[in-house]
Protein backbone atom coordinates (compact mmCIF):
# COMPACT_ATOMS: atom_id res chain seq x y z
CA UNK A 1 0.00 0.00 0.00
CA UNK A 2 1.49 3.36 -0.97
CA UNK A 3 1.27 6.42 1.26
CA UNK A 4 -0.85 9.28 -0.11
CA UNK A 5 1.00 12.51 -1.00
CA UNK A 6 1.51 15.16 1.68
CA UNK A 7 -0.80 18.17 1.87
CA UNK A 8 0.51 21.57 0.83
CA UNK A 9 0.95 24.22 3.54
CA UNK A 10 -2.10 26.06 2.24
CA UNK A 11 -4.16 22.86 2.33
CA UNK A 12 -3.07 22.20 5.93
CA UNK A 13 -4.02 25.76 6.96
CA UNK A 14 -7.41 25.58 5.24
CA UNK A 15 -8.07 22.15 6.70
CA UNK A 16 -7.25 23.34 10.24
CA UNK A 17 -9.44 26.42 9.83
CA UNK A 18 -12.27 24.23 8.52
CA UNK A 19 -11.99 21.83 11.45
CA UNK A 20 -12.47 24.72 13.88
CA UNK A 21 -16.00 25.14 12.52
CA UNK A 22 -17.02 21.47 12.92
CA UNK A 23 -18.16 21.74 16.59
CA UNK A 24 -20.88 24.12 15.37
CA UNK A 25 -22.49 21.14 13.61
CA UNK A 26 -22.61 19.33 16.96
CA UNK A 27 -24.03 22.40 18.69
CA UNK A 28 -26.69 22.63 15.98
CA UNK A 29 -27.73 18.99 16.35
CA UNK A 30 -27.86 19.31 20.16
CA UNK A 31 -30.13 22.37 19.94
CA UNK A 32 -32.37 20.66 17.39
CA UNK A 33 -32.72 17.55 19.57
CA UNK A 34 -33.45 19.69 22.59
CA UNK A 35 -35.99 21.92 20.86
CA UNK A 36 -37.89 18.99 19.33
CA UNK A 37 -38.38 17.38 22.76
CA UNK A 38 -40.67 18.48 25.57
CA UNK A 39 -39.52 21.16 28.03
CA UNK A 40 -39.22 18.67 30.91
CA UNK A 41 -36.38 16.91 29.04
CA UNK A 42 -34.53 19.92 27.61
CA UNK A 43 -31.65 20.11 30.10
CA UNK A 44 -31.21 16.34 29.96
CA UNK A 45 -30.86 16.41 26.17
CA UNK A 46 -28.23 19.15 26.29
CA UNK A 47 -26.38 17.43 29.15
CA UNK A 48 -26.48 14.12 27.26
CA UNK A 49 -25.12 15.87 24.14
CA UNK A 50 -22.15 17.25 26.06
CA UNK A 51 -21.48 13.90 27.76
CA UNK A 52 -21.72 12.03 24.45
CA UNK A 53 -19.29 14.44 22.76
CA UNK A 54 -16.86 14.05 25.67
CA UNK A 55 -17.06 10.25 25.76
CA UNK A 56 -16.79 9.97 21.98
CA UNK A 57 -13.61 12.06 22.00
CA UNK A 58 -12.05 9.94 24.76
CA UNK A 59 -13.13 6.57 23.27
CA UNK A 60 -11.80 7.61 19.87
CA UNK A 61 -8.52 8.74 21.47
CA UNK A 62 -8.11 5.49 23.41
CA UNK A 63 -9.04 2.96 20.72
CA UNK A 64 -10.97 4.47 17.81
CA UNK A 65 -8.12 5.93 15.82
CA UNK A 66 -6.07 2.77 16.32
CA UNK A 67 -8.79 0.80 14.48
CA UNK A 68 -9.37 3.50 11.87
CA UNK A 69 -5.79 4.37 10.97
CA UNK A 70 -4.88 6.33 7.90
CA UNK A 71 -4.25 5.45 4.26
CA UNK A 72 -0.73 4.09 3.84
CA UNK A 73 -0.43 2.99 7.48
CA UNK A 74 0.15 -0.66 8.44
CA UNK A 75 -3.11 -2.61 8.44
CA UNK A 76 -4.40 -6.16 8.74
CA UNK A 77 -5.48 -7.53 5.38
CA UNK A 78 -6.98 -10.67 3.90
CA UNK A 79 -6.00 -11.96 0.47
CA UNK A 80 -8.81 -13.15 -1.80
CA UNK A 81 -8.23 -14.25 -5.41
CA UNK A 82 -4.72 -12.81 -5.30
CA UNK A 83 -5.80 -9.37 -4.10
CA UNK A 84 -5.09 -7.94 -0.68
CA UNK A 85 -8.05 -6.26 1.10
CA UNK A 86 -7.40 -4.23 4.26
CA UNK A 87 -10.05 -4.73 6.96
CA UNK A 88 -8.63 -3.02 10.06
CA UNK A 89 -5.74 -0.73 10.88
CA UNK A 90 -2.79 -1.95 12.94
CA UNK A 91 -2.32 1.41 14.67
CA UNK A 92 -1.53 2.04 18.33
CA UNK A 93 -3.95 2.97 21.12
CA UNK A 94 -3.84 6.44 22.73
CA UNK A 95 -2.53 8.07 19.52
CA UNK A 96 0.89 6.54 20.22
CA UNK A 97 3.26 6.94 17.30
CA UNK A 98 1.16 9.75 15.83
CA UNK A 99 2.99 13.07 15.44
CA UNK A 100 0.42 15.81 16.13
CA UNK A 101 2.16 18.31 13.89
CA UNK A 102 -0.20 19.09 11.03
CA UNK A 103 0.54 15.91 9.11
CA UNK A 104 -2.43 14.48 7.18
CA UNK A 105 -2.71 11.61 9.69
CA UNK A 106 -2.82 14.00 12.64
CA UNK A 107 -5.49 16.10 10.93
CA UNK A 108 -7.46 12.91 10.24
CA UNK A 109 -7.23 12.05 13.96
CA UNK A 110 -8.59 15.49 14.90
CA UNK A 111 -11.30 15.16 12.25
CA UNK A 112 -12.18 11.70 13.56
CA UNK A 113 -12.50 12.88 17.17
CA UNK A 114 -15.02 15.51 16.13
CA UNK A 115 -16.95 13.38 13.66
CA UNK A 116 -17.24 10.40 16.03
CA UNK A 117 -18.94 12.80 18.45
CA UNK A 118 -21.20 14.04 15.68
CA UNK A 119 -22.22 10.47 14.81
CA UNK A 120 -22.88 9.75 18.48
CA UNK A 121 -25.19 12.79 18.81
CA UNK A 122 -27.56 11.40 16.18
CA UNK A 123 -29.07 8.52 18.25
CA UNK A 124 -29.79 10.98 21.08
CA UNK A 125 -32.53 12.41 18.86
CA UNK A 126 -34.32 9.10 18.31
CA UNK A 127 -33.98 8.01 21.94
CA UNK A 128 -34.99 11.38 23.39
CA UNK A 129 -37.22 11.58 26.47
CA UNK A 130 -36.74 7.93 27.50
CA UNK A 131 -33.05 7.01 27.13
CA UNK A 132 -31.05 6.95 30.37
CA UNK A 133 -27.99 9.20 30.47
CA UNK A 134 -25.61 6.44 31.54
CA UNK A 135 -26.95 4.08 28.86
CA UNK A 136 -26.44 6.75 26.19
CA UNK A 137 -22.87 7.19 27.42
CA UNK A 138 -22.21 3.44 27.35
CA UNK A 139 -23.66 3.15 23.85
CA UNK A 140 -21.38 6.00 22.73
CA UNK A 141 -18.33 4.01 23.82
CA UNK A 142 -19.37 1.25 21.40
CA UNK A 143 -20.08 3.66 18.57
CA UNK A 144 -17.00 5.89 18.87
CA UNK A 145 -14.64 3.15 20.00
CA UNK A 146 -15.56 0.42 17.54
CA UNK A 147 -18.42 0.71 15.02
CA UNK A 148 -17.60 4.15 13.64
CA UNK A 149 -13.79 3.64 13.43
CA UNK A 150 -14.20 0.27 11.73
CA UNK A 151 -16.32 1.68 8.90
CA UNK A 152 -14.17 4.82 8.81
CA UNK A 153 -11.13 2.61 8.20
CA UNK A 154 -12.89 0.89 5.32
CA UNK A 155 -13.87 4.18 3.69
CA UNK A 156 -11.19 6.69 4.77
CA UNK A 157 -8.30 4.70 6.22
CA UNK A 158 -7.32 2.82 3.07
CA UNK A 159 -9.64 -0.10 3.85
CA UNK A 160 -11.34 -2.48 1.45
CA UNK A 161 -14.10 -0.04 0.40
CA UNK A 162 -11.48 2.56 -0.53
CA UNK A 163 -9.59 -0.17 -2.41
CA UNK A 164 -12.57 -1.00 -4.65
CA UNK A 165 -11.08 1.28 -7.30
CA UNK A 166 -7.53 -0.10 -7.32
CA UNK A 167 -8.47 -3.73 -6.64
CA UNK A 168 -11.83 -3.98 -8.37
CA UNK A 169 -11.78 -1.31 -11.07
CA UNK A 170 -14.82 0.42 -9.56
CA UNK A 171 -14.13 4.13 -10.19
CA UNK A 172 -12.07 5.59 -7.34
CA UNK A 173 -13.44 3.11 -4.83
CA UNK A 174 -16.05 4.14 -2.25
CA UNK A 175 -16.06 7.95 -2.06
CA UNK A 176 -17.53 9.87 0.87
CA UNK A 177 -15.71 13.18 1.32
CA UNK A 178 -17.62 14.69 4.25
CA UNK A 179 -19.17 11.59 5.78
CA UNK A 180 -22.71 11.12 4.41
CA UNK A 181 -22.14 7.40 4.93
CA UNK A 182 -19.33 7.22 7.48
CA UNK A 183 -20.80 9.73 9.94
CA UNK A 184 -24.47 10.22 9.08
CA UNK A 185 -25.67 6.77 8.01
CA UNK A 186 -23.69 5.06 10.78
CA UNK A 187 -25.30 7.46 13.28
CA UNK A 188 -28.72 7.19 11.62
CA UNK A 189 -28.78 3.38 11.67
CA UNK A 190 -27.68 3.44 15.31
CA UNK A 191 -30.56 5.84 15.92
CA UNK A 192 -32.99 3.32 14.38
CA UNK A 193 -31.52 0.55 16.55
CA UNK A 194 -31.97 2.69 19.67
CA UNK A 195 -35.57 3.62 18.75
CA UNK A 196 -36.38 -0.08 18.23
CA UNK A 197 -34.75 -1.17 21.47
CA UNK A 198 -36.36 1.56 23.57
CA UNK A 199 -39.81 1.39 22.03
CA UNK A 200 -42.06 4.47 21.76
CA UNK A 201 -42.61 7.10 24.42
CA UNK A 202 -45.54 6.59 26.79
CA UNK A 203 -48.69 7.88 25.15
CA UNK A 204 -47.22 8.01 21.64
CA UNK A 205 -49.35 5.20 20.20
CA UNK A 206 -52.96 4.61 21.17
CA UNK A 207 -54.37 1.09 21.55
CA UNK A 208 -55.41 1.09 17.87
CA UNK A 209 -51.88 2.02 16.81
CA UNK A 210 -52.68 5.63 15.87
CA UNK A 211 -49.76 7.93 16.79
CA UNK A 212 -50.33 11.04 18.89
CA UNK A 213 -48.57 14.28 17.98
CA UNK A 214 -46.09 15.29 20.70
CA UNK A 215 -44.81 18.70 19.55
CA UNK A 216 -41.38 20.00 20.47
CA UNK A 217 -41.19 22.69 23.12
CA UNK A 218 -39.07 25.30 21.35
CA UNK A 219 -38.96 25.70 17.60
CA UNK A 220 -36.68 28.74 17.95
CA UNK A 221 -33.93 26.48 19.32
CA UNK A 222 -34.52 24.10 16.41
CA UNK A 223 -34.15 26.81 13.78
CA UNK A 224 -31.13 28.34 15.53
CA UNK A 225 -29.61 24.85 15.48
CA UNK A 226 -30.11 24.74 11.72
CA UNK A 227 -28.29 28.05 11.26
CA UNK A 228 -25.37 26.89 13.42
CA UNK A 229 -25.19 23.58 11.57
CA UNK A 230 -24.47 25.26 8.20
CA UNK A 231 -20.95 26.58 8.97
CA UNK A 232 -20.28 23.36 10.89
CA UNK A 233 -21.14 21.24 7.87
CA UNK A 234 -19.20 23.51 5.51
CA UNK A 235 -16.16 22.93 7.73
CA UNK A 236 -16.79 19.20 7.89
CA UNK A 237 -17.16 18.88 4.12
CA UNK A 238 -14.12 21.07 3.39
CA UNK A 239 -11.83 19.28 5.83
CA UNK A 240 -12.99 15.84 4.67
CA UNK A 241 -12.49 16.70 1.00
CA UNK A 242 -8.98 18.05 1.63
CA UNK A 243 -7.99 15.04 3.72
CA UNK A 244 -9.63 12.13 1.97
CA UNK A 245 -10.06 13.30 -1.64
CA UNK A 246 -6.95 15.51 -1.70
CA UNK A 247 -8.71 18.29 -3.59
CA UNK A 248 -6.85 21.58 -4.02
CA UNK A 249 -7.61 24.25 -1.34
CA UNK A 250 -9.36 26.54 -3.84
CA UNK A 251 -12.11 23.95 -4.18
CA UNK A 252 -13.32 24.89 -0.69
CA UNK A 253 -15.36 27.67 -2.32
CA UNK A 254 -17.23 25.12 -4.47
CA UNK A 255 -17.73 22.94 -1.39
CA UNK A 256 -19.20 25.82 0.63
CA UNK A 257 -21.50 26.82 -2.24
CA UNK A 258 -22.67 23.23 -2.73
CA UNK A 259 -23.26 22.74 1.01
CA UNK A 260 -25.32 25.92 1.24
CA UNK A 261 -27.34 25.13 -1.88
CA UNK A 262 -28.13 21.60 -0.71
CA UNK A 263 -29.31 22.86 2.69
CA UNK A 264 -31.40 25.61 1.10
CA UNK A 265 -33.09 23.29 -1.39
CA UNK A 266 -33.62 20.67 1.32
CA UNK A 267 -35.43 23.19 3.53
CA UNK A 268 -37.57 24.47 0.65
CA UNK A 269 -38.48 20.95 -0.47
CA UNK A 270 -39.42 19.84 3.04
CA UNK A 271 -41.34 23.07 3.64
CA UNK A 272 -43.31 22.61 0.44
CA UNK A 273 -43.91 18.90 1.11
CA UNK A 274 -45.25 19.67 4.58
CA UNK A 275 -47.40 22.50 3.20
CA UNK A 276 -49.80 19.95 1.78
CA UNK A 277 -51.45 20.00 5.22
CA UNK A 278 -52.19 23.70 4.76
CA UNK A 279 -49.20 25.43 6.37
CA UNK A 280 -45.47 24.69 6.27
CA UNK A 281 -44.27 22.74 9.28
CA UNK A 282 -41.27 24.39 10.97
CA UNK A 283 -39.80 21.18 12.41
CA UNK A 284 -40.08 19.32 9.10
CA UNK A 285 -38.53 22.29 7.29
CA UNK A 286 -35.65 22.18 9.77
CA UNK A 287 -35.30 18.46 9.12
CA UNK A 288 -35.17 19.19 5.38
CA UNK A 289 -32.37 21.72 5.93
CA UNK A 290 -30.30 19.20 7.91
CA UNK A 291 -31.11 16.42 5.46
CA UNK A 292 -29.80 18.61 2.62
CA UNK A 293 -26.58 19.13 4.59
CA UNK A 294 -26.30 15.41 5.30
CA UNK A 295 -26.77 14.48 1.63
CA UNK A 296 -24.34 17.16 0.45
CA UNK A 297 -21.40 15.67 2.32
CA UNK A 298 -20.45 12.67 0.17
CA UNK A 299 -20.00 14.47 -3.15
CA UNK A 300 -19.60 18.09 -2.01
CA UNK A 301 -16.28 18.56 -3.81
CA UNK A 302 -17.19 16.55 -6.90
CA UNK A 303 -20.58 17.79 -8.08
CA UNK A 304 -21.69 20.99 -9.81
CA UNK A 305 -23.83 23.51 -7.90
CA UNK A 306 -26.82 22.47 -9.99
CA UNK A 307 -26.34 18.83 -8.97
CA UNK A 308 -25.89 19.90 -5.32
CA UNK A 309 -29.22 21.75 -5.51
CA UNK A 310 -30.90 18.64 -6.92
CA UNK A 311 -29.32 16.48 -4.20
CA UNK A 312 -30.68 18.84 -1.52
CA UNK A 313 -34.12 18.99 -3.15
CA UNK A 314 -34.52 15.21 -3.14
CA UNK A 315 -33.04 14.92 0.38
CA UNK A 316 -35.50 17.47 1.78
CA UNK A 317 -38.50 15.76 0.18
CA UNK A 318 -37.31 12.36 1.37
CA UNK A 319 -36.82 13.65 4.93
CA UNK A 320 -40.35 15.02 5.15
CA UNK A 321 -42.02 11.96 3.62
CA UNK A 322 -39.96 9.30 5.37
CA UNK A 323 -40.46 10.93 8.78
CA UNK A 324 -44.18 10.40 8.22
CA UNK A 325 -43.70 6.78 7.07
CA UNK A 326 -41.52 5.91 10.04
CA UNK A 327 -44.07 7.32 12.50
CA UNK A 328 -47.32 6.19 10.87
CA UNK A 329 -46.51 2.97 9.05
CA UNK A 330 -43.40 1.59 10.73
CA UNK A 331 -44.29 2.55 14.34
CA UNK A 332 -40.88 4.09 14.98
CA UNK A 333 -41.07 6.87 17.57
CA UNK A 334 -38.21 9.14 16.57
CA UNK A 335 -38.83 12.55 18.22
CA UNK A 336 -36.24 14.44 16.17
CA UNK A 337 -36.54 12.56 12.87
CA UNK A 338 -32.94 11.34 13.18
CA UNK A 339 -33.49 8.19 11.12
CA UNK A 340 -35.13 10.04 8.22
CA UNK A 341 -32.65 12.89 8.20
CA UNK A 342 -29.38 11.06 8.77
CA UNK A 343 -29.91 7.48 7.54
CA UNK A 344 -32.23 8.14 4.59
CA UNK A 345 -30.58 11.45 3.64
CA UNK A 346 -27.10 9.96 4.01
CA UNK A 347 -27.86 6.96 1.81
CA UNK A 348 -29.24 9.25 -0.86
CA UNK A 349 -26.13 11.48 -0.62
CA UNK A 350 -23.77 8.53 -1.05
CA UNK A 351 -25.63 7.30 -4.14
CA UNK A 352 -25.90 10.80 -5.61
CA UNK A 353 -22.12 11.21 -5.34
CA UNK A 354 -21.77 8.07 -7.43
CA UNK A 355 -24.16 9.31 -10.11
CA UNK A 356 -23.10 12.96 -10.38
CA UNK A 357 -19.56 13.07 -8.98
CA UNK A 358 -16.88 14.11 -11.47
CA UNK A 359 -13.25 13.81 -10.39
CA UNK A 360 -10.79 16.65 -11.05
CA UNK A 361 -8.55 16.21 -14.08
CA UNK A 362 -5.42 14.25 -13.24
CA UNK A 363 -7.02 12.37 -10.35
CA UNK A 364 -6.36 8.66 -10.09
CA UNK A 365 -8.96 6.38 -11.68
CA UNK A 366 -12.11 7.39 -13.50
CA UNK A 367 -15.80 7.58 -12.73
CA UNK A 368 -16.60 4.28 -14.46
CA UNK A 369 -18.29 1.91 -12.02
CA UNK A 370 -18.33 4.58 -9.31
CA UNK A 371 -22.03 4.06 -8.62
CA UNK A 372 -21.37 0.33 -8.04
CA UNK A 373 -18.66 1.22 -5.49
CA UNK A 374 -21.13 3.54 -3.75
CA UNK A 375 -23.77 0.77 -3.78
CA UNK A 376 -21.29 -1.65 -2.19
CA UNK A 377 -20.73 0.94 0.56
CA UNK A 378 -24.46 1.27 1.19
CA UNK A 379 -24.86 -2.52 1.18
CA UNK A 380 -22.13 -2.68 3.84
CA UNK A 381 -23.86 -0.07 5.97
CA UNK A 382 -27.20 -1.90 5.79
CA UNK A 383 -25.93 -5.48 5.81
CA UNK A 384 -23.07 -5.19 8.29
CA UNK A 385 -23.09 -1.95 10.29
CA UNK A 386 -26.83 -2.00 11.02
CA UNK A 387 -26.98 -5.61 12.36
CA UNK A 388 -23.74 -5.00 14.27
CA UNK A 389 -24.90 -1.82 15.97
CA UNK A 390 -28.31 -3.34 16.76
CA UNK A 391 -26.77 -6.49 18.25
CA UNK A 392 -24.21 -4.56 20.32
CA UNK A 393 -26.81 -2.19 21.72
CA UNK A 394 -29.27 -5.01 22.40
CA UNK A 395 -26.54 -6.82 24.33
CA UNK A 396 -25.60 -3.68 26.26
CA UNK A 397 -29.27 -3.15 27.10
CA UNK A 398 -29.19 -6.41 29.08
CA UNK A 399 -26.42 -5.16 31.38
CA UNK A 400 -27.24 -1.45 31.45
CA UNK A 401 -31.01 -1.00 30.91
CA UNK A 402 -31.62 1.68 28.31
CA UNK A 403 -35.13 2.74 29.13
CA UNK A 404 -35.94 4.95 32.09
CA UNK A 405 -38.68 3.82 34.54
CA UNK A 406 -42.26 4.97 33.79
CA UNK A 407 -42.05 7.40 36.71
CA UNK A 408 -38.97 9.03 35.18
CA UNK A 409 -40.70 9.42 31.84
CA UNK A 410 -43.79 10.89 33.48
CA UNK A 411 -41.79 13.30 35.59
CA UNK A 412 -39.38 14.25 32.81
CA UNK A 413 -35.72 13.30 32.62
CA UNK A 414 -34.55 16.73 33.82
CA UNK A 415 -35.91 16.23 37.31
CA UNK A 416 -35.60 12.45 37.37
CA UNK A 417 -31.99 12.11 36.25
CA UNK A 418 -30.49 15.56 36.82
CA UNK A 419 -32.54 16.84 39.74
CA UNK A 420 -33.23 20.21 38.14
CA UNK A 421 -35.25 21.44 35.19
CA UNK A 422 -34.10 23.57 32.26
CA UNK A 423 -36.75 26.21 32.97
CA UNK A 424 -37.26 26.29 36.76
CA UNK A 425 -39.54 29.33 36.73
CA UNK A 426 -42.06 27.60 34.41
CA UNK A 427 -45.35 26.46 35.94
CA UNK A 428 -45.87 22.71 35.47
CA UNK A 429 -49.34 21.96 34.15
CA UNK A 430 -51.10 18.96 35.59
CA UNK A 431 -52.12 17.65 32.16
CA UNK A 432 -48.43 17.60 31.27
CA UNK A 433 -47.84 15.22 34.15
CA UNK A 434 -50.70 12.87 33.37
CA UNK A 435 -50.01 12.30 29.66
CA UNK A 436 -49.85 8.60 28.97
CA UNK B 1 -39.03 -12.21 12.86
CA UNK B 2 -36.75 -9.24 13.48
CA UNK B 3 -33.85 -11.64 13.94
CA UNK B 4 -34.73 -13.28 10.62
CA UNK B 5 -34.73 -9.85 9.00
CA UNK B 6 -31.25 -9.13 10.30
CA UNK B 7 -29.99 -12.52 9.13
CA UNK B 8 -31.33 -11.82 5.64
CA UNK B 9 -29.59 -8.41 5.74
CA UNK B 10 -26.28 -10.10 6.54
CA UNK B 11 -26.89 -12.73 3.81
CA UNK B 12 -27.43 -9.95 1.26
CA UNK B 13 -24.17 -8.32 2.31
CA UNK B 14 -22.38 -11.66 1.91
CA UNK B 15 -23.60 -11.86 -1.70
CA UNK B 16 -22.27 -8.34 -2.33
CA UNK B 17 -18.91 -9.20 -0.75
CA UNK B 18 -18.67 -12.39 -2.80
CA UNK B 19 -19.44 -10.51 -6.00
CA UNK B 20 -16.75 -7.89 -5.32
CA UNK B 21 -14.07 -10.38 -4.29
CA UNK B 22 -14.65 -13.17 -6.79
CA UNK B 23 -15.95 -11.73 -10.07
CA UNK B 24 -13.82 -9.68 -12.42
CA UNK B 25 -16.37 -9.45 -15.24
CA UNK B 26 -18.09 -6.10 -14.81
CA UNK B 27 -21.63 -7.15 -15.83
CA UNK B 28 -21.64 -10.29 -13.69
CA UNK B 29 -20.27 -8.40 -10.69
CA UNK B 30 -22.80 -5.59 -11.03
CA UNK B 31 -25.62 -8.12 -11.34
CA UNK B 32 -24.61 -9.91 -8.16
CA UNK B 33 -24.14 -6.63 -6.28
CA UNK B 34 -27.67 -5.61 -7.29
CA UNK B 35 -28.98 -9.05 -6.27
CA UNK B 36 -27.29 -8.70 -2.87
CA UNK B 37 -28.81 -5.27 -2.35
CA UNK B 38 -32.21 -6.73 -3.32
CA UNK B 39 -31.83 -9.44 -0.67
CA UNK B 40 -30.90 -6.74 1.85
CA UNK B 41 -34.05 -4.82 0.95
CA UNK B 42 -36.09 -7.95 1.73
CA UNK B 43 -34.34 -8.28 5.08
CA UNK B 44 -35.02 -4.65 5.88
CA UNK B 45 -38.70 -5.03 5.03
CA UNK B 46 -38.92 -8.12 7.25
CA UNK B 47 -37.27 -6.37 10.22
CA UNK B 48 -39.32 -3.18 9.82
CA UNK B 49 -42.62 -5.10 9.47
CA UNK B 50 -41.94 -7.24 12.51
CA UNK B 51 -41.44 -4.09 14.56
CA UNK B 52 -44.50 -2.38 13.09
CA UNK B 53 -46.75 -5.38 13.79
CA UNK B 54 -46.00 -4.99 17.49
CA UNK B 55 -46.89 -1.29 17.10
CA UNK B 56 -43.45 -0.26 18.23
CA UNK B 57 -43.19 -2.02 21.57
CA UNK B 58 -39.72 -2.22 23.14
CA UNK B 59 -37.35 -4.95 21.89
Amino acid sequence: MTAPPLLSETAVAVCMASLLFVPLAGAGLALINSGLGRSRNAAHTMMASLCVLAIAAVAYFIAGFAWQGFAGWPAHAVTVAGKSWSWISAGHFFFRGLALNGSPASLAAWFGMLSAGLAALIPLGSGAERWRLRAACASTVLLAGWTYPLFAHWAWGGGWLAQLGANGGLGRGFVDAGGSGVIQVVGGLTALSIAWILGPRRGKYAAGGMPAAIPGHNVVLVLLGCLLALPGWAGLNSAGSLLFLRVEPGRVVLIAVNTTLAAAMGALAAGMTSSRFGKPDASLTANGWISGLVASSAGCALVTPLAAAAIGLVAGGLAALSAEWFELRFAVDDPSGAVSVHAVGGIWGVMAAGFWGRFPAGAMGGSSGQWVAQLVGIATLLGFVFPLTYALNRLLNRFCPYRVEPEGERQGLDLYELGAGAYPEFITHTDDLTLG
Amino acid sequence: MKLAGFLVLVAGWAIVLGAVALFSVSLLRTGFVLAGVGVEALGLVLAVRSHAERRGGPA
